[in-house]
C-alpha cells in the first residue's frame, strides 16, 4: 500500500518536461555589462538615437540602483558581469514569412505544442515566439493588420512604429523604477509591441512565447501593449526553459496602456526550469509587469498561472487613473522542491468610483516557499474606490512554507477595502477520504488543487485554462488539475 | 462474501483488535455494538486500510480476494463502502465532480468507459430522490459547511451512486436527531438488496429500530464476544454491557 507521504514526495519531486536544449548557431554577444555592449545592442537592432539615449539613461539609474533587501527570501549573489546581453538565433535577418524561419527552431516550438505555421493553427491564437531574446515568428499577421492591430517583435515596432513606441515606452514602468526594470531598459533585446486601434476589439487571442536557450545569458524582453479607446484584447504568454546547472537571470518588463473604456486582459502562464530537487540551476524571474487604466472605465486584468523558476519575484500591478476604471489580479503560485515565490499585485486607486478585485491562491509543497505580498493604495481623489482581496494559501506536507504581506493604504474616507484570507492542508484525512471512494491519492490530490484553482483557471482562455490545468497535474498530480 | 479471521491490528503500538473472526453472507445486515473504545470503528478502518493501522495478524477475504494485500482505493472500486463518522471537509471540490470522479474511477476499474453526461445526472436525480438528499448540496463543495446531518445523509447518497457489494456504516447514527435518524435508515432500508451486505456499526440500540438487522456482534476490547439477533440488542439495551464485561472478565480470569 502506498501511503499518501509517498505520493506527495513523489508528486512534490517530479522531473521537469520542457528540459530540452535546441542546437543551433548563435549570435552571443561577449560576457559584461558596460556602455559598449549598449551601444552595440542598439545598433544590432539598429535602433534610432533616441532610443539608445534611453537605454544608456537606464544604464545610469541601474548604476545608482541598489537590490532591494524587503523581499522574504535571500537574493542570490548576481554576478551580472558574467553574463552575455544579448544572443539571438544567428539567420535572424529580416524574416517575410514563416518559410525563413530555422527549421530547428520550428521543430523546438513544435516540441513545446506551439504551432506556428499558420495553416495548422487553428485555435485562432496569434502567436509571437521569442527564443532567447529574439522575436523568431509571429504567425496572423496580416489578418489582424486588416483590422489596424499591430502585433509584432518590438525590434519591428521601433523600425516601422518609431512614433507609438516613443509615445508610451517607459510611461508605466520607467527606467528608473527597480533594479532590473533598469536593466532592462539599458540591455532589452526584444519582446512584443501590441496596439489595438480604437473601437476594435481583437479577433483573436495575442500569444507570445517566450523560450530560453543560450547558457549564461540573461533575458531581457521588454512588451509594450497600448490598446486605444473602446478597444479590447487578450494576450497570453507562455514561457519554458531548458535545465541547466546554473542559474539564468530574466528580468523582463511588461508594460500596459488602457485609454477609455479600453480593456486588456494579460494571462500568464509560466513554467521555466525550476531548478532541480535541490534547488540547483532554474530561472530567477525577476520581471516587472505594470499596466495603467489612463482612460476613464478603462480594465486591466492580470491572470498568471506560476509553476516554474527557482525564485519567482514580481507584482504585475494596476494604477487605476481613470474614473470607474477597474483592475483585477488572479494568481496561483506553486512553489515545490526549493522553489521561492514572492508575488501579488499592487493596485493604486487613483480615480474616483474605481474597483479591483485581487483573488490569490499559493500553493506549497516539498521545501517550497510561497509567499503573497500586496498592496492596496487609495489615493485622496478616489471617491467611492471599492477593492475585495481574498488571499489562500495551500499546503502540501509539513516541510514548506507560506506568507501573506498584504499592505491597505487608505487615504480617503470612502473607501471600502476588503481582505479575506484562508490558509489550508492538504490532509492525510482528506486523502483517504477520496482513496476510500476508489480515487487513487495522486488523484486525490489533482482533485483538490483543481477545486482551489478553479476561480483563478476560469478567467484564462479555454485552451489555455486546458494547458494550465495540465501543467499543474504534471507539476502537483492532483492538487491544480 | 466477507470472511474476517482472528485478525489483530495495532495502532502506534497500542492493540486495539485482537482477534476478531466474522463471516458475513450476500444480502446480510451485521450490526456491530459495542461500548466506548471497544474497536469498533479500528475495525471500520481496518477494513477500508487506513494506514495509520497496523494489522499484525490474521486475514480478510472479500469475494474471495486478499483484501488487505489491496490500497485503499482499490478496496472501494472491489466493492467496500465505508460511510465515516466524521465525513472531512473538502472545499473547493464539488460534491457532484466528486461523485463523477468516484463513479468513473470505479467504472475505469472494471473496464467500462466513463459514464456519459447524460446518465449520470439521470442516476443522480434517481439517487437523490431515494435517500431524500437535497439538490441543494449537489453543487457545494463537499461537505463543506454541511450540517451533521447533511454530511451524514451525503454518505448514504454516495453509498446508493457507488452500490457497493458491502457498506460499513461506521456509527452514521452519531449526532443525528430522530428526524435525520428516520430519512438517513429509510434510506439505508431502499438500498438493502441480496446483492447487498451491510455492516452498521453503532452504540445504541436507537438505530437498529430502523434498520433491523440479522444479526448482532457485541465488540468488546478488541474481540467480539457475544453474537445473537437482534434481540441480543434489546437486551443490550435493558441490561448495558456491564453484564457482559464482567462475564468476560470471569472467563479471562479462569
Amino acid at each position: 500500500m502506498i501511503n499518501s507521504n509517498e505520493i506527495i514526495d513523489d508528486i512534490a519531486n517530479k522531473e521537469y518536461e520542457f528540459g530540452f536544449t535546441t542546437d543551433i548557431e548563435m549570435d552571443i554577444a561577449p560576457p559584461g555589462l558596460n556602455e559598449d555592449i549598449i551601444r552595440f545592442i542598439s545598433a544590432k537592432k539598429n535602433e534610432p538615437e533616441w532610443l539608445l539615449e534611453w537605454r544608456l539613461k537606464g544604464f545610469q539609474a541601474f548604476k545608482k540602483l541598489k537590490f532591494p533587501k524587503w523581499q522574504h527570501f535571500e537574493l542570490p549573489e548576481l554576478d551580472l558581469q558574467a553574463l552575455s546581453y544579448y544572443a539571438a538565433p544567428k539567420k535572424k535577418k529580416q524574416l517575410n514569412s514563416l518559410d525563413e524561419v530555422d527549421p530547428e527552431l520550428l521543430a523546438t516550438f513544435e516540441k513545446l505544442g506551439i504551432p506556428l505555421n499558420e495553416q495548422k493553427a487553428l485555435t485562432g491564437v496569434a502567436v509571437d515566439a521569442v527564443f532567447d531574446s529574439v522575436s523568431v515568428a509571429t504567425t496572423f499577421k496580416g489578418k489582424l493588420k486588416e483590422m489596424g492591430v499591430i502585433f509584432c517583435s518590438f525590434g519591428e515596432a521601433v523600425q516601422e512604429y518609431p512614433e507609438l513606441v516613443k509615445k508610451y515606452l517607459g510611461t508605466v514602468v520607467p527606467h528608473s523604477d527597480n533594479i532590473f526594470a533598469a536593466l532592462n531598459s539599458a540591455v532589452f533585446s526584444d519582446g512584443s509591441f501590441v496596439y489595438i486601434p480604437k473601437g476594435v476589439r481583437c479577433p483573436m487571442e495575442l500569444s507570445t512565447y517566450f523560450r530560453i536557450n543560450a547558457q549564461n545569458t540573461g533575458q531581457f524582453e521588454r512588451t509594450l501593449i497600448v490598446a486605444d479607446d473602446n478597444s479590447y484584447v487578450s494576450y497570453l504568454e507562455g514561457c519554458t526553459a531548458p535545465m541547466r546547472d546554473e542559474n539564468q537571470l530574466h528580468a523582463a518588463v511588461v508594460e500596459i496602456v488602457a485609454l477609455d473604456h479600453a480593456e486588456v486582459k494579460y494571462s500568464t502562464v509560466q513554467n521555466w526550469y525550476p531548478g532541480d530537487k535541490d534547488g540547483k540551476g532554474g530561472i530567477y524571474n525577476f520581471v516587472t509587469k505594470r499596466g495603467i487604466c489612463k482612460g476613464q472605465s478603462s480594465k486591466i486584468s492580470w491572470t498568471q498561472v506560476e509553476t516554474g523558476s527557482a525564485i519567482t519575484w514580481k507584482y504585475p500591478s494596476v494604477i487605476l487613473q481613470g474614473d470607474h476604471s477597474e483592475g483585477e489580479f488572479y494568481s496561483v503560485a506553486v512553489v515545490r522542491n526549493k522553489q521561492i515565490a514572492d508575488t501579488g499585485t499592487k493596485i493604486h486607486h487613483i480615480g474616483k468610483g474605481t474597483r479591483s478585485r485581487i483573488i490569490s491562491k499559493g500553493i506549497s509543497a516539498g521545501h517550497g516557499d510561497n509567499s503573497y505580498r500586496g498592496l492596496v493604495s487609495v489615493g485622496p481623489r478616489a471617491e467611492n474606490a471599492r477593492n475585495f482581496t481574498q488571499c489562500d494559501s495551500l499546503l502540501i506536507g509539513n516541510q514548506c512554507g507560506s506568507h501573506t504581506f498584504p499592505y491597505i493604504e487608505s487615504r480617503n474616507k470612502t473607501a471600502m477595502i476588503e481582505h479575506e484570507a484562508t490558509t489550508s492542508k492538504i490532509g492525510e484525512d482528506q486523502i483517504f477520504y477520496l482513496n476510500a471512494r476508489g480515487i487513487d491519492s495522486e488523484k486525490a490530490v489533482a482533485l483538490i488543487v483543481n477545486g482551489y484553482v478553479k476561480e483563478v483557471l476560469n478567467q484564462l482562455p479555454m485552451e489555455f485554462a486546458v494547458e494550465a490545468q495540465k501543467l499543474l497535474s504534471i507539476t502537483l498530480e492532483g492538487s491544480v488539475g | 462474501m466477507l470472511t474476517i479471521k482472528n485478525l489483530h491490528a495495532e495502532v502506534e503500538g497500542k492493540k486495539i483488535l485482537k482477534g476478531i473472526n466474522l463471516e458475513i453472507n450476500k444480502g446480510e445486515m451485521h450490526a456491530i455494538m459495542g461500548p466506548n473504545g471497544s474497536g469498533k470503528s479500528s475495525l471500520a478502518s481496518v477494513l477500508a486500510g487506513r494506514d495509520n493501522y497496523t494489522v499484525t495478524e490474521g486475514e480478510v477475504w472479500f469475494n474471495g480476494k486478499n483484501l488487505l494485500d489491496m490500497s485503499p482505493e482499490d478496496r472501494a472500486r472491489e466493492g467496500v463502502f465505508l460511510a465515516f463518522q466524521y465525513p472531512v471537509e473538502i472545499p473547493g471540490v464539488s460534491n457532484i465532480n466528486f461523485l463523477k470522479t468516484a463513479v468513473n474511477e470505479v467504472r475505469n476499474y472494471k473496464g467500462l468507459p466513463p459514464m456519459e453526461a447524460k446518465e449520470f445526472l439521470k442516476l443522480t436525480k434517481e439517487k437523490q430522490q431515494l435517500v431524500d438528499f437535497n439538490t441543494n448540496l449537489m453543487n457545494r463543495s463537499l461537505n463543506e459547511g454541511f450540517s451533521g446531518g447533511e454530511k451524514k445523509r451525503n454518505e448514504i447518497f454516495q453509498l446508493a451512486m457507488l452500490n457497493p457489494s458491502l457498506a460499513i456504516l461506521d456509527e452514521t447514527d452519531s449526532g443525528l436527531d430522530i428526524d435525520a435518524l428516520r430519512i438517513v435508515s429509510n434510506g439505508v432500508n431502499k438500498l438493502r438488496d441480496e446483492e447487498k451486505s451491510f455492516v452498521v456499526i453503532t452504540h445504541y440500540q436507537r438505530l437498529l429500530e430502523y434498520i433491523v438487522p440479522d444479526f448482532v456482534h457485541v465488540l468488546y476490547n478488541g474481540r467480539i464476544i457475544k453474537t445473537g439477533t437482534k434481540e441480543l440488542a434489546l437486551e443490550l439495551e435493558e441490561k448495558g454491557y456491564d453484564w457482559l464485561k464482567e462475564t468476560e472478565h470471569e472467563k479471562e480470569s479462569v
